[in-house]
Protein backbone atom coordinates (compact mmCIF):
# COMPACT_ATOMS: atom_id res chain seq x y z
CA UNK A 1 0.00 0.00 0.00
CA UNK A 2 2.66 2.62 0.72
CA UNK A 3 5.88 2.34 -1.18
CA UNK A 4 8.58 4.56 -0.56
CA UNK A 5 11.84 4.48 -2.53
CA UNK A 6 15.21 6.41 -2.50
CA UNK A 7 13.40 9.91 -0.67
CA UNK A 8 15.28 12.50 0.41
CA UNK A 9 14.61 15.60 2.22
CA UNK A 10 17.46 18.90 2.16
CA UNK A 11 16.45 22.20 4.69
CA UNK A 12 19.25 24.43 3.61
CA UNK A 13 21.98 22.41 4.38
CA UNK A 14 21.04 19.92 6.45
CA UNK A 15 19.95 16.60 5.49
CA UNK A 16 16.70 15.36 7.48
CA UNK A 17 15.89 12.77 5.32
CA UNK A 18 18.80 10.49 3.42
CA UNK A 19 18.02 7.74 1.02
CA UNK A 20 15.12 6.43 2.74
CA UNK A 21 13.44 3.69 1.12
CA UNK A 22 10.70 1.01 2.64
CA UNK A 23 7.05 0.06 2.16
CA UNK A 24 4.26 -0.87 4.24
CA UNK A 25 1.71 -4.05 3.23
CA UNK A 26 -2.15 -4.07 4.02
CA UNK A 27 -2.48 -5.04 7.36
CA UNK A 28 1.09 -4.03 8.22
CA UNK A 29 1.47 -1.87 11.51
CA UNK A 30 5.09 -0.11 10.86
CA UNK A 31 6.50 1.61 14.11
CA UNK A 32 8.76 3.99 13.36
CA UNK A 33 11.65 4.42 16.24
CA UNK A 34 14.18 7.65 16.71
CA UNK A 35 15.50 9.64 18.71
CA UNK A 36 14.13 13.40 18.56
CA UNK A 37 14.80 15.06 15.36
CA UNK A 38 15.95 11.99 13.32
CA UNK A 39 13.63 12.44 10.55
CA UNK A 40 10.70 10.88 11.31
CA UNK A 41 8.13 13.78 10.97
CA UNK A 42 9.60 14.61 8.35
CA UNK A 43 9.67 11.53 6.32
CA UNK A 44 5.70 10.88 7.60
CA UNK A 45 4.84 14.88 6.21
CA UNK A 46 6.37 13.84 3.15
CA UNK A 47 4.37 10.37 2.39
CA UNK A 48 1.55 12.42 3.15
CA UNK A 49 1.88 15.03 0.81
CA UNK A 50 2.78 18.31 3.18
CA UNK A 51 6.23 18.49 2.18
CA UNK A 52 7.42 17.73 -1.07
CA UNK A 53 10.36 15.73 -1.43
CA UNK A 54 14.49 16.78 -2.09
CA UNK A 55 14.32 13.77 -4.09
CA UNK A 56 12.77 9.89 -4.64
CA UNK A 57 8.93 8.31 -4.95
CA UNK A 58 6.36 7.71 -2.84
CA UNK A 59 3.39 5.65 -3.77
CA UNK A 60 0.14 5.53 -1.76
CA UNK A 61 -1.57 2.37 -3.34
CA UNK A 62 -0.10 2.47 -6.50
CA UNK A 63 -1.26 6.33 -7.20
CA UNK A 64 1.87 8.81 -7.24
CA UNK A 65 2.09 11.19 -4.55
CA UNK A 66 4.05 13.30 -6.18
CA UNK A 67 2.15 13.51 -9.63
CA UNK A 68 -1.61 13.07 -8.40
CA UNK A 69 -1.46 14.44 -4.72
CA UNK A 70 -5.20 14.73 -4.06
CA UNK A 71 -6.40 11.20 -5.41
CA UNK A 72 -2.73 10.01 -3.27
CA UNK A 73 -4.08 11.79 -0.17
CA UNK A 74 -7.63 10.57 -0.56
CA UNK A 75 -6.78 7.33 0.33
CA UNK A 76 -4.47 8.77 3.65
CA UNK A 77 -5.75 9.29 7.25
CA UNK A 78 -3.18 11.37 8.74
CA UNK A 79 -2.70 12.61 12.53
CA UNK A 80 -0.22 15.44 12.25
CA UNK A 81 2.37 15.38 15.34
CA UNK A 82 0.63 17.51 18.26
CA UNK A 83 -3.09 17.06 16.62
CA UNK A 84 -3.51 20.24 15.75
CA UNK A 85 -7.56 21.35 15.66
CA UNK A 86 -9.27 24.45 15.01
CA UNK A 87 -9.98 25.94 18.48
CA UNK A 88 -13.16 27.85 17.39
CA UNK A 89 -14.93 25.23 16.69
CA UNK A 90 -17.24 22.06 18.48
CA UNK A 91 -16.10 17.98 17.99
CA UNK A 92 -19.19 17.43 16.11
CA UNK A 93 -18.21 21.31 13.73
CA UNK A 94 -14.95 20.12 13.49
CA UNK A 95 -15.41 16.62 12.18
CA UNK A 96 -18.08 17.93 10.04
CA UNK A 97 -15.65 20.29 8.24
CA UNK A 98 -13.16 17.59 7.74
CA UNK A 99 -15.74 15.12 6.31
CA UNK A 100 -16.74 17.48 3.79
CA UNK A 101 -13.05 18.00 2.71
CA UNK A 102 -13.14 14.44 2.36
CA UNK A 103 -16.24 14.41 0.24
CA UNK A 104 -18.60 13.27 2.92
CA UNK A 105 -22.04 14.96 2.61
CA UNK A 106 -25.18 13.83 3.74
CA UNK A 107 -26.23 11.28 5.26
CA UNK A 108 -22.89 9.48 4.88
CA UNK A 109 -21.19 12.41 6.81
CA UNK A 110 -23.24 12.15 9.50
CA UNK A 111 -22.94 7.98 9.89
CA UNK A 112 -19.44 8.44 9.68
CA UNK A 113 -19.05 11.04 12.23
CA UNK A 114 -21.26 8.91 14.51
CA UNK A 115 -18.92 6.06 14.14
CA UNK A 116 -15.50 8.16 14.95
CA UNK A 117 -17.09 9.50 17.84
CA UNK A 118 -17.86 5.73 19.20
CA UNK A 119 -14.47 4.97 18.28
CA UNK A 120 -12.36 7.11 19.90
CA UNK A 121 -14.93 7.68 22.92
CA UNK A 122 -15.65 11.22 22.26
CA UNK A 123 -19.43 10.78 22.29
CA UNK A 124 -19.79 13.21 25.70
CA UNK A 125 -17.74 16.03 24.62
CA UNK A 126 -19.57 16.17 20.51
CA UNK A 127 -20.90 19.29 21.32
CA UNK A 128 -18.54 20.92 23.39
CA UNK A 129 -15.50 24.07 21.80
CA UNK A 130 -12.23 22.23 20.87
CA UNK A 131 -10.57 25.00 23.04
CA UNK A 132 -12.78 23.67 26.45
CA UNK A 133 -11.43 20.25 25.78
CA UNK A 134 -8.35 18.38 27.90
CA UNK A 135 -5.16 17.06 25.93
CA UNK A 136 -6.37 13.74 25.77
CA UNK A 137 -9.43 14.52 23.95
CA UNK A 138 -8.33 16.69 21.80
CA UNK A 139 -5.52 14.30 20.93
CA UNK A 140 -8.81 12.00 19.93
CA UNK A 141 -10.79 14.53 18.46
CA UNK A 142 -8.29 14.42 16.07
CA UNK A 143 -7.17 10.56 15.39
CA UNK A 144 -11.12 10.71 14.85
CA UNK A 145 -10.73 12.99 11.66
CA UNK A 146 -7.78 10.43 10.54
CA UNK A 147 -10.17 7.53 10.74
CA UNK A 148 -13.50 9.35 9.29
CA UNK A 149 -13.27 8.13 5.78
CA UNK A 150 -12.43 4.66 6.65
CA UNK A 151 -8.91 5.23 4.79
CA UNK A 152 -6.79 2.26 3.52
CA UNK A 153 -3.63 4.08 5.00
CA UNK A 154 -3.17 5.41 7.72
CA UNK A 155 -0.24 8.01 9.19
CA UNK A 156 0.01 8.54 12.90
CA UNK A 157 2.36 10.63 14.23
CA UNK A 158 2.86 10.09 18.08
CA UNK A 159 -0.93 9.22 18.49
CA UNK A 160 -0.34 8.64 22.24
CA UNK A 161 1.50 11.63 23.06
CA UNK A 162 -0.21 12.81 26.07
CA UNK A 163 -2.33 10.86 26.68
CA UNK A 164 -2.91 9.04 30.48
CA UNK A 165 -2.11 5.36 30.58
CA UNK A 166 -5.17 4.22 30.49
CA UNK A 167 -6.03 5.86 26.78
CA UNK A 168 -2.84 4.91 25.45
CA UNK A 169 -4.15 1.11 25.84
CA UNK A 170 -7.29 2.16 24.29
CA UNK A 171 -5.49 3.89 21.17
CA UNK A 172 -2.61 0.95 21.18
CA UNK A 173 -5.44 -1.48 20.62
CA UNK A 174 -7.39 0.84 18.56
CA UNK A 175 -3.90 0.53 16.32
CA UNK A 176 -3.76 -3.01 16.47
CA UNK A 177 -7.32 -3.53 15.36
CA UNK A 178 -7.64 -1.13 12.56
CA UNK A 179 -4.21 -2.78 11.33
CA UNK A 180 -5.87 -5.78 10.46
CA UNK A 181 -7.02 -4.52 7.07
CA UNK A 182 -5.64 -0.85 6.92
CA UNK A 183 -1.65 -0.18 6.49
CA UNK A 184 -0.46 2.11 8.91
CA UNK A 185 2.59 4.10 9.82
CA UNK A 186 2.73 5.40 13.33
CA UNK A 187 5.73 7.03 15.17
CA UNK A 188 6.53 6.64 18.94
CA UNK A 189 8.88 7.01 21.37
CA UNK A 190 7.87 4.75 23.63
CA UNK A 191 9.42 1.39 22.62
CA UNK A 192 6.80 -0.78 24.50
CA UNK A 193 3.91 0.29 22.21
CA UNK A 194 6.14 -1.42 19.31
CA UNK A 195 5.90 -4.65 20.84
CA UNK A 196 1.83 -4.13 22.16
CA UNK A 197 0.87 -3.00 18.44
CA UNK A 198 3.59 -2.91 15.26
CA UNK A 199 4.08 -5.87 13.00
CA UNK A 200 6.96 -4.05 11.93
CA UNK A 201 9.22 -1.84 13.25
CA UNK A 202 12.12 1.02 11.69
CA UNK A 203 14.72 2.77 13.21
CA UNK A 204 15.84 5.74 11.66
CA UNK A 205 18.78 7.92 12.66
CA UNK A 206 20.10 11.07 11.61
CA UNK A 207 17.72 10.61 8.27
CA UNK A 208 18.52 6.50 7.42
CA UNK A 209 17.00 3.30 8.54
CA UNK A 210 19.80 1.75 10.97
CA UNK A 211 17.72 -1.38 11.63
CA UNK A 212 14.06 -3.12 10.04
CA UNK A 213 12.46 -5.93 10.90
CA UNK A 214 9.81 -7.54 13.75
CA UNK A 215 9.84 -6.31 17.55
CA UNK A 216 11.60 -9.77 17.85
CA UNK A 217 13.86 -9.77 15.49
CA UNK A 218 15.08 -6.25 16.45
CA UNK A 219 15.29 -7.47 19.92
CA UNK A 220 17.92 -10.21 19.19
CA UNK A 221 20.22 -7.50 18.20
CA UNK A 222 20.35 -6.15 21.61
CA UNK A 223 23.83 -6.55 23.40
CA UNK A 224 22.55 -8.63 26.56
CA UNK A 225 19.88 -10.62 23.97
CA UNK A 226 19.92 -14.52 24.91
CA UNK A 227 21.57 -14.05 28.27
CA UNK A 228 20.43 -15.85 31.60
CA UNK A 229 19.90 -14.84 34.48
CA UNK A 230 20.98 -17.54 37.37
CA UNK A 231 20.85 -17.56 40.87
CA UNK A 232 22.71 -21.12 41.92
CA UNK A 233 23.95 -22.46 45.28
CA UNK A 234 26.70 -24.60 45.31
CA UNK A 235 30.73 -24.55 44.93
CA UNK A 236 32.96 -23.80 42.21
CA UNK A 237 30.07 -22.26 39.68
CA UNK A 238 31.41 -19.35 37.95
CA UNK A 239 34.13 -21.87 36.67
CA UNK A 240 32.12 -24.35 35.99
CA UNK A 241 29.96 -21.77 33.55
CA UNK A 242 32.61 -20.39 31.90
CA UNK A 243 34.15 -23.56 30.87
CA UNK A 244 31.04 -24.01 28.67
CA UNK A 245 31.50 -24.55 24.85
CA UNK A 246 28.58 -22.28 24.58
CA UNK A 247 29.67 -19.66 26.93
CA UNK A 248 31.32 -16.17 25.96
CA UNK A 249 31.12 -14.26 29.14
CA UNK A 250 30.23 -14.92 32.98
CA UNK A 251 29.35 -11.68 34.58
CA UNK A 252 28.72 -11.99 38.39
CA UNK A 253 26.58 -9.76 40.14
CA UNK A 254 27.44 -11.24 43.77
CA UNK A 255 29.33 -14.53 44.46
CA UNK A 256 30.62 -16.00 47.41
CA UNK A 257 31.88 -18.87 48.30
CA UNK A 258 28.56 -21.36 48.12
CA UNK A 259 26.78 -19.09 45.61
CA UNK A 260 26.31 -17.52 42.54
CA UNK A 261 24.08 -15.06 40.80
CA UNK A 262 24.65 -13.33 37.64
CA UNK A 263 24.49 -13.23 34.30
CA UNK A 264 25.62 -15.95 31.28
CA UNK A 265 26.01 -14.22 28.30
CA UNK A 266 25.84 -17.01 25.08
CA UNK A 267 28.13 -16.60 22.54
CA UNK A 268 26.66 -15.65 19.19
CA UNK A 269 27.79 -18.08 16.95
CA UNK A 270 26.01 -20.91 18.76
CA UNK A 271 22.98 -19.36 18.63
CA UNK A 272 20.73 -22.97 18.28
CA UNK A 273 21.67 -24.07 21.54
CA UNK A 274 19.86 -24.16 24.39
CA UNK A 275 21.66 -22.49 26.79
CA UNK A 276 19.52 -22.41 29.71
CA UNK A 277 19.11 -26.06 29.34
CA UNK A 278 23.05 -26.95 28.88
CA UNK A 279 23.18 -24.56 32.54
CA UNK A 280 19.99 -26.78 34.17
CA UNK A 281 21.99 -29.83 33.22
CA UNK A 282 25.47 -29.18 34.69
CA UNK A 283 23.62 -28.05 37.69
CA UNK A 284 22.29 -31.56 37.55
CA UNK A 285 25.26 -33.09 37.28
CA UNK A 286 27.44 -31.48 39.18
CA UNK A 287 23.91 -31.54 42.24
CA UNK A 288 24.20 -27.61 42.70
CA UNK A 289 20.77 -25.97 44.02
CA UNK A 290 19.04 -23.88 41.49
CA UNK A 291 16.78 -21.10 42.57
CA UNK A 292 16.53 -18.76 39.71
CA UNK A 293 17.24 -19.33 35.66
CA UNK A 294 15.53 -17.54 32.97
CA UNK A 295 16.14 -16.69 29.68
CA UNK A 296 16.81 -12.74 29.22
CA UNK A 297 14.48 -11.53 26.06
CA UNK A 298 16.69 -8.48 24.36
CA UNK A 299 14.97 -5.11 25.60
CA UNK A 300 14.08 -2.83 22.77
CA UNK A 301 15.42 0.05 24.21
CA UNK A 302 18.82 -1.42 24.68
CA UNK A 303 18.57 -2.05 20.52
CA UNK A 304 17.49 1.69 20.53
CA UNK A 305 20.80 3.09 22.46
CA UNK A 306 22.99 0.65 20.91
CA UNK A 307 22.21 2.15 17.38
CA UNK A 308 21.22 5.46 17.85
CA UNK A 309 23.70 7.94 18.25
CA UNK A 310 21.68 10.78 20.47
CA UNK A 311 22.54 14.28 20.02
CA UNK A 312 24.10 14.38 23.37
CA UNK A 313 26.97 12.00 22.58
CA UNK A 314 27.59 13.69 19.53
CA UNK B 1 -15.68 23.77 -5.76
CA UNK B 2 -17.68 22.18 -3.15
CA UNK B 3 -14.13 21.61 -0.92
CA UNK B 4 -14.21 25.62 -1.56
CA UNK B 5 -17.31 26.11 0.07
CA UNK B 6 -16.58 23.43 2.99
CA UNK B 7 -13.34 26.24 3.64
CA UNK B 8 -15.29 29.20 3.38
CA UNK B 9 -18.00 28.15 5.91
CA UNK B 10 -15.16 27.33 8.48
CA UNK B 11 -13.49 30.49 7.76
CA UNK B 12 -16.95 32.42 7.46
CA UNK B 13 -18.58 30.77 10.96
CA UNK B 14 -15.11 30.80 12.20
CA UNK B 15 -15.41 35.24 12.06
CA UNK B 16 -18.76 35.01 13.54
CA UNK B 17 -17.93 32.53 15.99
CA UNK B 18 -15.06 34.81 17.97
CA UNK B 19 -15.71 38.67 18.59
CA UNK B 20 -13.83 39.42 15.51
CA UNK B 21 -16.53 39.94 13.02
CA UNK B 22 -18.66 41.69 15.46
CA UNK B 23 -15.87 43.94 16.91
CA UNK B 24 -15.30 45.52 13.37
CA UNK B 25 -18.59 45.81 11.96
CA UNK B 26 -19.54 47.87 15.10
CA UNK B 27 -15.99 49.97 14.70
CA UNK B 28 -16.16 50.02 10.75
CA UNK B 29 -20.28 51.49 10.91
CA UNK B 30 -19.42 54.10 13.69
CA UNK B 31 -16.29 55.34 12.31
CA UNK B 32 -17.94 55.67 8.87
CA UNK B 33 -21.22 57.22 9.83
CA UNK B 34 -18.94 59.58 12.31
CA UNK B 35 -16.42 60.92 9.88
CA UNK B 36 -19.48 61.44 7.30
CA UNK B 37 -21.20 63.33 10.17
CA UNK B 38 -18.46 65.29 11.50
CA UNK B 39 -15.70 65.49 9.21
CA UNK B 40 -17.36 64.95 5.55
CA UNK B 41 -19.53 67.99 6.97
CA UNK B 42 -22.38 66.03 5.54
CA UNK B 43 -25.35 67.66 6.31
CA UNK B 44 -23.80 71.10 5.14
CA UNK B 45 -22.54 69.73 2.10
CA UNK B 46 -25.77 69.98 0.15
CA UNK B 47 -24.86 67.14 -2.13
CA UNK B 48 -26.29 64.18 -2.20
CA UNK B 49 -24.47 61.77 -4.11
CA UNK B 50 -22.77 60.88 -1.11
CA UNK B 51 -18.96 60.72 -2.85
CA UNK B 52 -17.30 63.59 -0.70
CA UNK B 53 -18.91 63.42 2.81
CA UNK B 54 -19.08 59.62 2.70
CA UNK B 55 -16.74 57.30 0.56
CA UNK B 56 -13.69 59.51 0.60
CA UNK B 57 -13.20 58.11 4.02
CA UNK B 58 -13.18 54.58 3.27
CA UNK B 59 -10.15 53.76 2.06
CA UNK B 60 -8.20 55.24 4.97
CA UNK B 61 -10.27 52.92 7.14
CA UNK B 62 -10.12 49.76 4.69
CA UNK B 63 -6.12 50.21 5.32
CA UNK B 64 -6.62 49.55 9.08
CA UNK B 65 -9.37 47.81 9.47
CA UNK B 66 -9.18 44.98 6.06
CA UNK B 67 -5.71 43.48 7.84
CA UNK B 68 -7.91 43.37 10.85
CA UNK B 69 -9.71 40.97 9.38
CA UNK B 70 -7.34 39.24 7.18
CA UNK B 71 -4.60 38.74 9.17
CA UNK B 72 -5.64 35.32 10.65
CA UNK B 73 -6.11 34.26 7.35
CA UNK B 74 -3.13 32.16 7.05
CA UNK B 75 -0.52 32.95 9.96
CA UNK B 76 -3.62 31.47 12.42
CA UNK B 77 -3.17 28.14 10.24
CA UNK B 78 0.31 28.28 10.59
CA UNK B 79 0.68 28.69 14.28
CA UNK B 80 -2.00 26.29 15.40
CA UNK B 81 -0.63 23.50 12.78
CA UNK B 82 -3.79 23.07 10.99
CA UNK B 83 -2.05 23.99 7.99
CA UNK B 84 -0.61 20.51 7.80
CA UNK B 85 -4.04 19.52 8.22
CA UNK B 86 -5.70 21.25 5.29
CA UNK B 87 -2.59 20.73 2.87
CA UNK B 88 -3.01 16.34 3.41
CA UNK B 89 -6.89 16.84 3.01
CA UNK B 90 -7.72 15.87 -0.69
CA UNK B 91 -7.80 19.34 -1.67
CA UNK B 92 -5.86 21.61 -3.63
CA UNK B 93 -4.42 24.71 -2.01
CA UNK B 94 -6.51 26.85 -4.58
CA UNK B 95 -9.51 25.54 -3.32
CA UNK B 96 -8.33 26.49 0.45
CA UNK B 97 -6.99 30.15 -0.35
CA UNK B 98 -9.87 30.42 -2.74
CA UNK B 99 -12.31 29.49 0.34
CA UNK B 100 -10.62 31.50 2.40
CA UNK B 101 -10.09 34.59 0.77
CA UNK B 102 -14.18 34.53 -0.06
CA UNK B 103 -14.88 33.84 3.60
CA UNK B 104 -13.54 37.10 4.41
CA UNK B 105 -14.24 39.12 1.11
CA UNK B 106 -17.85 38.20 2.58
CA UNK B 107 -17.51 39.80 6.02
CA UNK B 108 -16.92 43.06 3.90
CA UNK B 109 -19.51 42.99 2.11
CA UNK B 110 -21.88 42.70 5.34
CA UNK B 111 -20.02 45.37 6.58
CA UNK B 112 -20.60 47.71 3.27
CA UNK B 113 -24.38 46.69 2.67
CA UNK B 114 -24.90 47.54 7.02
CA UNK B 115 -24.13 51.23 5.88
CA UNK B 116 -27.44 51.06 3.92
CA UNK B 117 -29.24 53.79 7.02
CA UNK B 118 -26.94 56.56 5.04
CA UNK B 119 -28.29 55.71 1.44
CA UNK B 120 -31.92 55.95 2.82
CA UNK B 121 -31.16 58.90 3.93
CA UNK B 122 -29.70 60.81 1.16
CA UNK B 123 -32.69 59.31 -0.87
CA UNK B 124 -35.03 61.06 1.97
CA UNK B 125 -32.97 63.89 1.80
CA UNK B 126 -32.83 64.74 -2.00
CA UNK B 127 -33.00 62.91 -4.96
CA UNK B 128 -29.45 61.60 -5.92
CA UNK B 129 -28.80 59.98 -9.00
CA UNK B 130 -28.53 56.13 -7.79
CA UNK B 131 -25.49 55.32 -10.42
CA UNK B 132 -22.46 57.55 -8.86
CA UNK B 133 -23.88 55.91 -5.60
CA UNK B 134 -23.52 52.34 -6.86
CA UNK B 135 -20.35 52.59 -8.96
CA UNK B 136 -18.63 54.47 -5.58
CA UNK B 137 -20.24 50.96 -3.39
CA UNK B 138 -18.65 48.92 -6.14
CA UNK B 139 -15.35 50.68 -5.69
CA UNK B 140 -15.68 51.06 -2.07
CA UNK B 141 -15.97 47.31 -1.91
CA UNK B 142 -13.07 46.55 -4.18
CA UNK B 143 -10.67 48.42 -2.39
CA UNK B 144 -11.46 46.78 0.93
CA UNK B 145 -11.32 43.74 -0.46
CA UNK B 146 -8.14 44.59 -2.41
CA UNK B 147 -6.65 45.39 1.17
CA UNK B 148 -7.35 41.95 1.77
CA UNK B 149 -6.00 40.20 -0.51
CA UNK B 150 -2.56 41.82 0.41
CA UNK B 151 -3.20 40.70 3.80
CA UNK B 152 -3.41 37.62 2.77
CA UNK B 153 -0.77 37.37 0.53
CA UNK B 154 1.07 38.85 3.71
CA UNK B 155 -0.12 36.55 6.28
CA UNK B 156 0.94 33.30 4.40
CA UNK B 157 4.57 34.41 4.81
CA UNK B 158 4.30 34.83 8.71
CA UNK B 159 2.92 32.99 11.96
CA UNK B 160 2.50 36.05 13.76
CA UNK B 161 -0.51 38.37 13.32
CA UNK B 162 0.74 41.36 14.66
CA UNK B 163 3.52 41.35 12.17
CA UNK B 164 1.17 40.55 9.51
CA UNK B 165 -1.44 43.21 10.78
CA UNK B 166 1.93 45.63 10.90
CA UNK B 167 3.26 45.00 7.20
CA UNK B 168 -0.48 44.60 6.06
CA UNK B 169 -1.28 48.50 7.06
CA UNK B 170 2.40 49.55 5.50
CA UNK B 171 1.63 48.29 2.23
CA UNK B 172 -1.83 48.87 1.68
CA UNK B 173 -0.92 52.97 3.14
CA UNK B 174 1.75 52.80 0.30
CA UNK B 175 -0.60 52.26 -2.05
CA UNK B 176 -3.20 54.49 -0.90
CA UNK B 177 -0.88 57.67 0.08
CA UNK B 178 1.23 57.07 -3.36
CA UNK B 179 -2.33 57.69 -5.97
CA UNK B 180 -2.94 60.90 -3.47
CA UNK B 181 -2.78 63.93 -6.28
CA UNK B 182 -1.01 65.91 -3.16
CA UNK B 183 1.46 63.31 -2.67
CA UNK B 184 2.14 62.60 -6.01
CA UNK B 185 2.65 66.38 -6.99
CA UNK B 186 4.99 67.06 -4.31
CA UNK B 187 7.21 63.64 -5.14
CA UNK B 188 7.21 64.90 -9.10
CA UNK B 189 8.21 68.65 -7.76
CA UNK B 190 11.15 67.07 -6.05
CA UNK B 191 12.71 64.61 -8.30
CA UNK B 192 14.13 65.33 -11.91
CA UNK B 193 11.37 65.91 -14.80
CA UNK B 194 12.94 62.71 -16.20
CA UNK B 195 11.50 60.54 -13.48
CA UNK B 196 8.24 62.19 -13.49
CA UNK B 197 6.76 59.43 -15.94
CA UNK B 198 7.90 56.74 -13.70
CA UNK B 199 6.21 58.53 -10.41
CA UNK B 200 2.94 58.85 -12.75
CA UNK B 201 3.31 55.46 -13.95
CA UNK B 202 3.58 53.93 -9.89
CA UNK B 203 0.66 56.37 -9.02
CA UNK B 204 -1.04 54.67 -11.47
CA UNK B 205 -0.99 51.20 -9.71
CA UNK B 206 -1.76 52.22 -6.72
CA UNK B 207 -5.46 51.69 -5.14
CA UNK B 208 -6.34 55.36 -4.81
CA UNK B 209 -6.03 56.74 -8.47
CA UNK B 210 -9.08 53.57 -9.63
CA UNK B 211 -10.83 54.63 -6.75
CA UNK B 212 -11.29 58.16 -7.54
CA UNK B 213 -12.00 57.36 -10.87
CA UNK B 214 -14.87 54.71 -9.53
CA UNK B 215 -16.28 57.17 -7.08
CA UNK B 216 -16.78 60.09 -9.38
CA UNK B 217 -19.55 57.66 -10.64
CA UNK B 218 -17.37 56.09 -13.46
CA UNK B 219 -17.67 53.00 -13.43
CA UNK B 220 -15.09 51.57 -15.48
CA UNK B 221 -14.30 48.19 -16.53
CA UNK B 222 -10.13 49.37 -16.60
CA UNK B 223 -10.51 50.23 -13.05
CA UNK B 224 -12.65 47.03 -12.52
CA UNK B 225 -10.03 45.09 -14.24
CA UNK B 226 -7.40 46.76 -12.30
CA UNK B 227 -8.42 45.68 -8.56
CA UNK B 228 -9.38 42.15 -10.09
CA UNK B 229 -5.38 41.80 -10.69
CA UNK B 230 -4.21 43.33 -7.89
CA UNK B 231 -6.34 40.32 -5.88
CA UNK B 232 -5.29 37.53 -8.25
CA UNK B 233 -1.81 38.91 -8.15
CA UNK B 234 -1.76 38.98 -4.23
CA UNK B 235 -3.53 35.19 -4.28
CA UNK B 236 -1.03 34.08 -6.64
CA UNK B 237 1.42 35.42 -4.24
CA UNK B 238 -0.38 33.48 -1.30
CA UNK B 239 -0.46 29.91 -3.32
CA UNK B 240 3.71 30.31 -3.94
CA UNK B 241 4.25 31.47 -0.57
CA UNK B 242 2.69 28.54 1.01
CA UNK B 243 4.03 25.90 -1.77
CA UNK B 244 7.71 27.45 -0.69
CA UNK B 245 6.59 26.33 3.21
CA UNK B 246 6.25 23.09 2.19
CA UNK B 247 9.30 22.55 -0.11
Amino acid sequence: MIQVENLRKVFGSKVAVDDLSFSVKKGEVLGFLGPNGAGKSTTMRMVTGYFQPTAGKISIGGVNMLENPEQAKRSIGYLPENAPLYPDMSVTGFLSFCAELRGLHGAAKSKAIDRVLEICFLGNVRHQSVDTLSKGYRHRTCLAQSILHDPEVLILDEPTDGLDPNQKHEVRALIKRMGENKAIIFSTHILEEVDAACSRAIIIDRGKIVADGTPDELKRRAPGADAVRVVIRGAGVRAELEKLSCVEKVEASSADEGSFAGRVIPRKKSSGVDLTREIGELAVAKQWKVETIHREEGKLDEVFRSITRSDVAA
Amino acid sequence: MKNAFAVFKREFFSYFNSPVAYVILVIFLLVTQGFTFFFGNFLDGDDASLTRAFFMWHPWIYLVLAPAVGMKLWSEEHRLGTLELLMTMPISPWQSILGKFLAAAAVWAIAIFLTFPIVITVFYLGNPDPGPILSAYVASYMYAISCLAVTCAVSAFTRSQVICFIISVAICLLLTLFGMQQVIEAIVKTLPSSMEGLVRFVAYLCFLTHFYEMSKGLLVLRDLLYFGSVIVTCLMITSWALNSRRS
